[in-house]
């Protein structure tokens, strides 16, 4: 019961975290149709950021300012970058975002190193939130599903029911005809792009924190953020948000879960020793392998997705 | 108003336009009218800027070719192209509310008139516009486009594989946006409705301007008909 209960938190928190780096993802996806693979870069610019302007500024206003700047980061590299390069295809867009994840990192390393730099969460928000079972719950990692879960009402509230949030939705299938009646499409991309960057930095300033800020940060989320975009749907914020929770969960509750392959075989009748290779490894040893497990089953069987509305 | 000439585009290598010379003045009706494959569309589509314009295309007097789509918009061209692009997503309400290309500014066209133009389209003005049949969706096209109160608006093929009945609903509405003062170039395949509500007529073939004159003249012109029209 206590493992159950941790687990479903830990994942579902985990889950928030991914899906603060996969909506944004999913929205440049479907309106671009580029997929970014310097997303996760943005995330863990926002975690440095939050860390640099933070010993100066206290936490509370880098986590304001952190994601405002690597959102103008983000339109610099869409208005400077990303829209020249639109015009050779996507394969040159693909390699581009590509170049810009490797670039981030190495400048990341001679700025800050090559080693984890010393951030974590304010004092206030150390201490325990609650105690189960004997076991106590940080209230930070409470406080980063509240500022999760206000992020994704306020995006919901913004796309729903504002006229630039129409506009958005439209372009996200009719750019053409958006354009055609007046409304500057290129700005738009540009915006959205920006949000999107803004708001995986906001996951990096809490994520950073929760987990470990180090130049492998991005290169280590990065991979299973396309997973959840993947499984949940090309261009559907519904099913990244399904995707993100699912995979948290899988991931948590599979480190979790202390039982080994040759178990799992026992109960089919098929009796490996513990000893052997194959026998040893354990459920958590599988887990990181779980989501790209996902991925290429989903491209195999249902290659649109969950929920999503095209083909990839 | 809006004046083009020696007009040439390309898809990749095949040279659809050679040469187009048309032009549209204040209020008039027009229509652009040829077999399928021709170019007509192309030549929508090049004024608009969605296909790479090489030559002349002036608009109130302002260099428009080359110019990104919103940007040629807002001059005031209304582009309606033929593919009924509704946003699927968004209400009928909506979908107009994004005709205008400010908030609150209603011109010579409201949200309200058109659903009181329509009132297939009022009775599903909050629902999804991806329900609508293929006419409910033309007439939303049309009435969105118009949201934007263009001076000229340009209408792609409005009613192809549209029921008799329809038809000539999408007449009506032409010819409303007409009286009120709005030029219009009609892309056409079918002669009738062209004819109806013309001032004038360009007869396209091969990617050049084959014949221009009045719906009379070209009734009365039968080697144009039958070299260009008629199947």
């Amino acid at each position: 019961m206590e493992t159950i209960v941790f687990s479903t938190l830990n994942g579902v928190l985990y889950g928030l975290l991914l899906f603060m780096l996969s909506s944004g993802l999913t929205l440049i996806f479907s309106m671009m149709g580029v997929l970014n693979f310097a997303h996760a870069s943005f995330y863990m610019l926002g975690a440095y950021f939050a860390y640099a302007i933070g010993a100066t500024t206290g936490f509370w206003a880098a986590m304001l300012l952190a994601p405002i700047l690597v959102a103008g980061v983000g339109a610099l590299v869409e208005r400077y970058g990303l829209r020249n390069v639109h015009r050779h295809g996507h394969v040159a867009e693909l390699l581009f975002t590509f170049g810009i994840a490797f670039l981030i990192e190495e400048i990341v390393k001679l700025i800050w190193g090559r080693n984890p730099v010393p951030y974590s969460p304010p004092a206030v928000l150390q201490q325990p939130l609650f105690t189960l079972w004997g076991t106590q719950y940080p209230s930070f990692r409470v406080f980063m599903m509240i500022v999760a879960v206000l992020m994704f009402i306020t995006l919901w509230l913004m796309l729903k029911k504002t006229r630039i949030g129409l506009i958005v939705q439209a372009a996200l299938t009719h750019p053409h005809m958006v354009g055609h009646l007046g409304h500057n499409v290129p700005l738009v991309f540009m915006g959205v792009f920006a949000v999107g960057c803004g708001m995986a930095a906001l996951a990096g300033v809490i994520g950073g924190a929760l987990l470990v800020t180090d130049p492998a940060m991005a290169l280590t989320l990065g991979p299973i953020v396309f997973v959840v975009v993947v499984v949940g749907g090309m261009g559907s914020l519904g099913g990244a948000f399904v995707a993100s929770i699912l995979i948290g969960l899988i991931q948590t509750f599979a480190v979790a879960v202390d039982a080994s392959l040759s178990d799992l075989l026992a109960r089919f009748g098929v009796m490996v020793s513990n000893r052997s290779d194959l026998g040893r490894i354990t459920l958590a040893q599988v887990a990181p392998m779980l989501p790209f497990l996902l991925l290429v089953l989903v491209l195999i069987f249902r290659p649109r997705g969950l929920m999503g509305a095209r083909e990839s | 108003m809006l004046e083009v000439s020696g007009l040439n585009a390309y898809y990749g290598k095949s040279h659809i336009l050679q040469g187009v010379d048309i032009h549209v003045d204040a209020g008039e009706v027009v229509s652009l009218i040829g077999r399928n494959g021709v170019g007509r569309s192309t030549t929508v589509k090049a004024i608009m800027g969605e296909v790479p314009p090489h030559g002349r295309v002036r608009f109130k007097g302002r260099d428009i070719a080359g110019l990104p789509s919103h940007r040629i918009a807002r001059l005031g061209i209304g582009y309606v192209p033929e593919h009924r692009d509704i946003f699927p997503d968004l209400t009928v309400r909506q979908n107009l509310m994004l005709g205008m290309k400010d908030a609150k500014k209603e011109g010579r066209w409201t949200i309200q008139g058109s659903l009181d133009m329509f009132p297939n389209l009022a009775a599903r003005a909050d629902s999804p516009a991806g329900v609508l049949s293929g006419g409910e969706k033309q007439m939303l096209t049309m009435c969105r486009t118009m949201m934007g109160d263009p001076d000229l608006v340009m209408i792609d093929e409005p009613t192809e594989g549209l029921a008799p009945l329809i038809v000539r609903q999408v007449g009506e509405l032409i010819s409303e946006i007409a009286r009120r003062g709005v030029a219009i170039l009609l892309v056409e395949q079918k002669l009738s409705i062209a004819l109806d509500i013309s001032h004038r007529v360009y007869v396209m073939g091969h990617g050049r301007i084959v014949f221009e004159g009045t719906p009379a003249e070209l009734k009365a012109n039968e080697t144009v008909r039958k070299e260009w029209l008629e199947v």
